[in-house]
């Protein structure tokens, strides 16, 4: 059996001695190849007495596991560091700075409308709408502005030029000309929201020739001013993302309210006079931020609804005014100026989709 | 409007604050915009008395004076000639502001010698012009006392905001009518007591209106005081006037200023001795011509409200008298006018002329009618007290209008509109207070004063109630929830919109949001010129400038100038687009909601060499997203190359589904249009037509179709074909596509070739063709076949052949 001892000892020196795979291949043939030493040995294990025979082969076979063991722990060994041999002249800089991709971002007068959008959605609100281009009834007459009367004059209104019959187109100066084409095609439960572009011929630091507003219209039989106010307040509370929020309503006028309320809230500045940060719904400070008020009985007879039967609210505000007040932007007119360091600033990604389960906004 | 604590004291007998008096306006519903305090304004500055003044040593013109102050006895050095020794001055101490001067006073050596602090003169303390010497306080101020107080200049100004439905607020009495509803204090407004004529008028007054414009001035009061003195109002009305911004002229003509804001009620004075004739108010002439108080000459017209004697019009009723007839200081004979003028007639002819007078802002918005005569007498008693003469009797052409209305009101309207509870004896003696008049049947009966034009109806009194009783009482209360989960509230429209925008955004392009209106002669480039924007009605009549002056056809001017502003900033690599709309006509349906983008691109280097300028590819890609955002199929979507002209005619196309339904267009911006623009190309554009993506199915499930995961592995093959050079590549596509439907899953254009081993006129186009087995795997026969009905359909479509 020493025999077999010293096969075993010289197989595995010589397995263990391989320096590449070529040599551990060799070190394999010589002792499991169909010529090796091993095999050899078990062909000959044929000629040995049936007793001898069962007690070499099963020497042999262990010795065989032994180096065949031996030899794939070996050529593990060798694989390793050849990788590691290869991966060494891999190296690359991982500092080279990756290719840059263009940042897109969302404006943010359209991220304000979503989160209004978002909030009132909740509350129950549709979503309206109607077209830029009105005319005299919508905009005004339907709404209670009788011709000529200087509450008109509160709105610096585009005309376009006259038609052959007389009439002419306006721009229309506030989104309210939809509570009127929703109110003549829907019977009421009415419950919407009316956002879009307004316009008035007026231009200087605070105002825009363009601006966007977002309008409420609720009529039922129950609504009264109490809910415009736990409406309003509600809606703050949400979209200025504040625990609780100071309101002041007070008495104002409107052709088409009755009563009619504008709607402050409470703030104070924070740091330097002129600029500092604008903390809602804190502080001594009121800020008007909306014109409300219960729709006017002439509005809803001029729609065909009997005052006495329906009631509701109206409230309109202004979005970018909103927008601005929430992320501190600081000059309206730069809303509209298309400039890249602006929109790449005040903008949001894409990806940031206002929704009342994530939180408006990060 | 503005008026003075004193003033509106004469009407309001209260012992409130000013703060109280101003948030108690302000919860009325009278909007304060400015007060301003004179007292709390010029607190630094307190009387002082000058002890000794002694001439400068180094200066001829100071003086060294010993001052008496609240702060001791100061030494100041002074350059008024009349700082002298006795005189009660007003001290401002080292640290005060100095608005007039706009300086803050430090400890100084005036040529050697010490002063501490200043004596101002009123320009200084912004208390009138006077510069020539320091303020002179009267002897019975004493030391230490405000210099605002000294001087009775200490009466806060109040302005507010007057809303177009409460004229009775443009005079004083009005505010303390609604402060003494809100329980301020008492009103104590004085009726006008009648003055007696001592003769009959002498001068005639005649309405003359044709049938149907009565209304124009229905009431014409008038009388006439002899023998009067006129020249400068005495220092109370003067300074009263001066405190709300109004310039003193004459006593005669500031009595009737007085009555506009004490009383809302405006009132007009002709010197008799320049009447010619009878006075008639009537409507104006075509041709006639007056020369107003204002020095400018008016042309009338026949819709307008004229007061005129034998000579012709001399002023336009209710809104400018003529300089002819004005009053002088040497009038002595004074006719006095009190008239009722139609609002709307009003306010049109003001709106005409553009006279923006205090009288017609009243009458527009609507005086008392009820209060002319007595506006009358009352001018009467203050022009007699102060220029003396001999009041006639009171001659009245027409009669007073009709304004009684009776509100038929129960009283629970209160809590129906506002929720707020309230007592109905309250509710009553807030009308009373207002001055309505409640009879208690079911419902309530209320007569509505002569001074309130705006109430109508119930509503109009529930507003009266809740803003006395205060909006602060309003209920928080939440809406009636509709169903436990709300249901979606955006219409398909707008979530495409939302979609578009995030999809645009998300490839990098930055949200722009530009005016609905750009300038004419770029919006002519972006349509079928300017006679088509004429005839489509989008020429604005009064543009804010003349650069804004049309409604846009498309976005992409706007957004093209942009991109130049942005490059000319250094900013050149750069792509913005807009969701918003766009204006084909002035109907509502021409107005359209695309979403537009434009790129300007000069992209930085980058080591890996992986910077790719935009092109048109990258364009017809913004589109293709948006679109596809926006939920249309674009695996149908065709690209025809027939762009509008604002686009190179041969680097644009046109995103099709069928021939008919243009979804969107891209291309380069036409070299011409950036010319007239003024902009550097290439600049590349699209626009995507969001309304007219065809709505989706409405499906009657959200179920998903089950997932076809087939098990045998695609086989992959390559074919080049020569094809004509103008060959689109749509039309091979479209060809090996549709060769063997079954088979062909996926068909990619790798290369594009023209060149060497090409024939000239010719290109060559490879595409790699997926083929999916479905039941078994192909056979190479089977493959062969197909392969051979490849070759055969692109022959038969495109005449192209493989390339050999």
């Amino acid at each position: 059996m020493s025999d077999l001892e010293t096969l075993e000892r010289e197989t595995l020196a010589k397995i263990a001695a391989a320096e590449t795979i070529a040599a551990l291949e060799d070190a394999r043939v010589a002792a499991l190849g169909k010529k090796g030493v091993v095999s050899e040995r078990m062909k000959a294990l044929g000629q040995l007495a049936p007793e001898e025979r069962k007690a070499a082969g099963a020497a042999l076979n262990v010795l065989k596991d032994k180096i065949a063991a031996a030899i794939d722990a070996k050529k593990q060994k060798l694989e390793d560091a050849a990788l590691d041999e290869r991966l060494a002249t891999e190296k690359i800089d991982v500092t080279l700075p990756i290719a840059p991709s263009p940042r897109g971002r969302i404006h943010p007068v359209t991220q304000a409308m979503e989160e209004i959008v978002a909030i009132f959605s909740a509350m129950g609100f549709d979503v309206a709408e109607g077209p830029d281009i009105e005319d005299d009834f919508h905009n005004f007459t339907a709404l209670n502005f009788p011709p000529d009367h200087p509450a008109r004059e509160m709105h610096d209104t585009f005309f376009f030029n006259e038609k052959e019959d007389g009439g002419r187109m306006l721009l229309r100066t506030h989104t309210s000309p939809v509570q009127i084409r929703t109110m003549m095609t829907r019977k009421p439960p009415i419950r919407i929201i009316i956002p879009g572009r307004t316009f008035r011929c007026d231009s200087d630091q605070t105002h825009t020739p363009m601006f966007h507003q977002v309008e409420g219209l609720v009529i039922d039989r129950e609504t009264h001013m109490g809910h415009l106010k736990g409406t309003l307040e509600a809606f703050c509370k949400a979209y200025f993302e504040i625990d609780s929020v100071k309101t002041r309503f007070r008495p104002h006028f409107f052709p088409f309210t009755e009563p009619s309320a504008e709607m402050d809230i409470g703030y104070e500045r924070v740091g330097p006079k002129d600029s500092g940060e604008i903390r809602i719904g804190q502080g001594a400070k009121w800020m008007e931020i909306l014109g409300s008020g219960m729709v006017h009985p002439n509005v809803l007879r001029n729609c065909g609804l009997d005052p006495d039967e329906y009631q509701g609210f109206a409230f309109g505000m202004g979005i970018d005014r909103l927008a601005m007040l929430k992320y501190g932007i600081p000059d309206l007119r730069d809303f509209f100026a298309a400039d890249a360091r602006w929109i790449e600033h005040y903008g949001f990604d894409p990806l940031d989709m206002p929704n009342l389960a994530t939180g408006l906004s990060r | 409007m503005k008026f003075t604590l004193a003033w509106l004291k004469e009407h309001l007998e209260t012992a409130a604050s000013l703060a109280e008096i101003v948030d108690a306006m302000i919860a009325a519903g009278l909007e304060v915009e400015h007060v301003d305090d004179p007292a709390e304004r010029l607190k630094a500055f307190t009387i002082g008395e000058v002890l000794e003044a002694e001439k400068h040593p180094e200066a001829d013109k100071l003086r060294v004076c010993k001052v008496a102050t609240k702060d001791g006895v100061l030494q100041i050095v002074c350059g008024a000639p009349n700082a002298r020794q006795g005189l009660k001055v007003a001290y401002a101490p080292v640290g005060a502001y100095v608005p007039g001067i706009d300086v803050t006073l430090t400890k100084a050596k005036i040529r050697g010698v010490e002063s501490h602090g200043m004596m101002c003169s009123a320009r200084e303390l912004e208390l009138g012009d006077d510069h020539e010497g320091i303020i002179e306080a009267p002897n019975s101020a004493k030391i230490g006392e405000s210099v605002a107080a000294a001087l009775g200049a200490d009466d806060p100004i109040i302005e507010f905001e007057v809303t177009p439905n409460r004229p009775d607020t443009n005079g004083v009495n009005g505010v303390a009518r609604d402060l003494a509803a809100a329980g301020l204090g008492r009103l104590i407004t004085k009726a006008p007591a009648p003055v007696k004529g001592e003769f009959p008028c002498p001068q005639a007054i005649r309405l003359d209106f044709p049938k149907g414009a009565e209304d124009a001035c229905p009431m014409f009061a008038g009388r006439l005081v002899r023998g009067v003195r006129n020249g400068p109002s005495p220092k109370w009305l003067a300074d009263r006037l001066r405190a709300i911004g109004l310039r003193p002229i004459s006593a005669l003509v500031d009595v009737t200023n007085l009555l506009t804001y004490d009383r809302a009620r405006p009132l007009h004075v002709y010197d008799a001795d320049k009447l010619k004739g009878d006075i008639c108010a009537r409507l104006g002439r075509k041709g006639e011509s007056f020369r107003a108080l204002d020095n400018k000459n008016y042309e009338v017209d026949e819709t307008m409200t004229v007061i005129a004697d034998d000579s012709g019009a001399l002023g336009l009723g209710g809104i400018i008298g003529g300089e002819t007839t004005g009053c002088t200081d040497e009038t002595v004979n004074v006719f006095i006018e009190a008239a009722y003028f139609d609002p709307l007639r009003t306010a049109r002819t003001g709106r005409k002329c553009a006279i923006h007078s205090d009288a017609r802002h009243r009458f527009e918005r609507g005086v008392d009618p009820a209060f002319v005569a007595p506006g009358l007498e009352m001018a009467t008693r203050i022009i007699l007290d102060i220029c003396g003469g001999t009041p006639s009797d009171i001659l009245v052409a027409g009669a007073r209008p009709d304004a009684s209305r009776t509100v038929a009101f129960p009283s629970s309207e209160v809590k129906r509109l506002t929720g707020i509870d309230v007592d109905p004896q309250r509710s009553e003696a807030i009308l009373t207070a207002l001055g309505f008049k409640v009879s208690r049947a079911d419902p309530w009966l209320v007569d509505v004063p002569s001074w309130r034009p705006d109430i109508e109806g119930k509503a109009d009194l529930v507003e009266e109630i809740a803003r006395v009783v205060g909006f602060a009482a309003l209920p928080a209360e939440t809406l009636t929830a509709r169903a436990a989960v709300e249901t979606p509230k955006l219409t398909p429209a707008q979530t495409r919109r939302s979609a578009a925008r995030r999809a645009l955004a998300a490839r990098g392009l930055l949200e722009a949001v530009t005016w609905s209106f750009t300038d004419e002669r770029l919006a002519a480039l972006f349509c079928d010129g300017p006679n088509w924007l004429a005839a489509q009605g989008l020429i604005l009549a009064n543009p804010i400038s003349s650069d804004l002056g049309a409604m846009r056809p498309s976005m992409l001017p706007n957004l093209v100038a942009a991109l130049q502003r942005n490059a000319d900033r250094g900013r050149d690599d750069l792509a913005l687009f807009e969701v918003a709309p766009t204006y084909a006509s002035d109907r509502p349906e021409g107005q359209q909601t695309v979403a537009g983008g434009a790129r300007i691109s000069n992209p930085k280097r980058h080591w890996s060499k992986s910077e790719r300028a935009a092109d048109v590819f990258t364009v017809k890609a913004d589109a293709i997203a948006a679109i596809e955002a926006a939920g249309a199929k674009i695996d149908q979507l065709q690209t025809s190359a027939d762009a509008p002209p604002w686009y190179h005619p041969g680097r644009s196309g046109v995103l099709r589904l069928g021939p008919k339904l243009a979804l969107g267009a891209f291309g380069e911006v036409h070299p011409r249009v950036l010319k007239a623009m003024g902009v550097d190309g290439p600049v590349f554009a699209f626009e995507a037509f969001l309304d007219a993506i065809p709505a989706a199915k409405p499906r009657a499930t959200k179920t998903k179709p089950a997932l076809e995961a087939l098990e045998l592995l695609p086989v992959r093959r390559d074919f080049a074909f020569v094809v004509d050079e103008t060959l689109p590549a749509d039309a091979l596509l479209k060809a090996v596509r549709g060769a063997e439907k079954k088979l062909v899953a996926e068909v990619s254009l790798f290369d594009v070739y023209q060149g060497k081993g090409v024939p000239d006129g010719k290109k060559s186009m490879a595409v790699e063709v997926t083929l999916q087995p479905r039941e078994k795997t192909l056979t190479d026969e089977e493959i062969d076949a197909v392969s051979k009905a490849i070759v055969a359909a692109v022959l038969k479509a495109t005449r192209g052949s493989l390339r050999a």
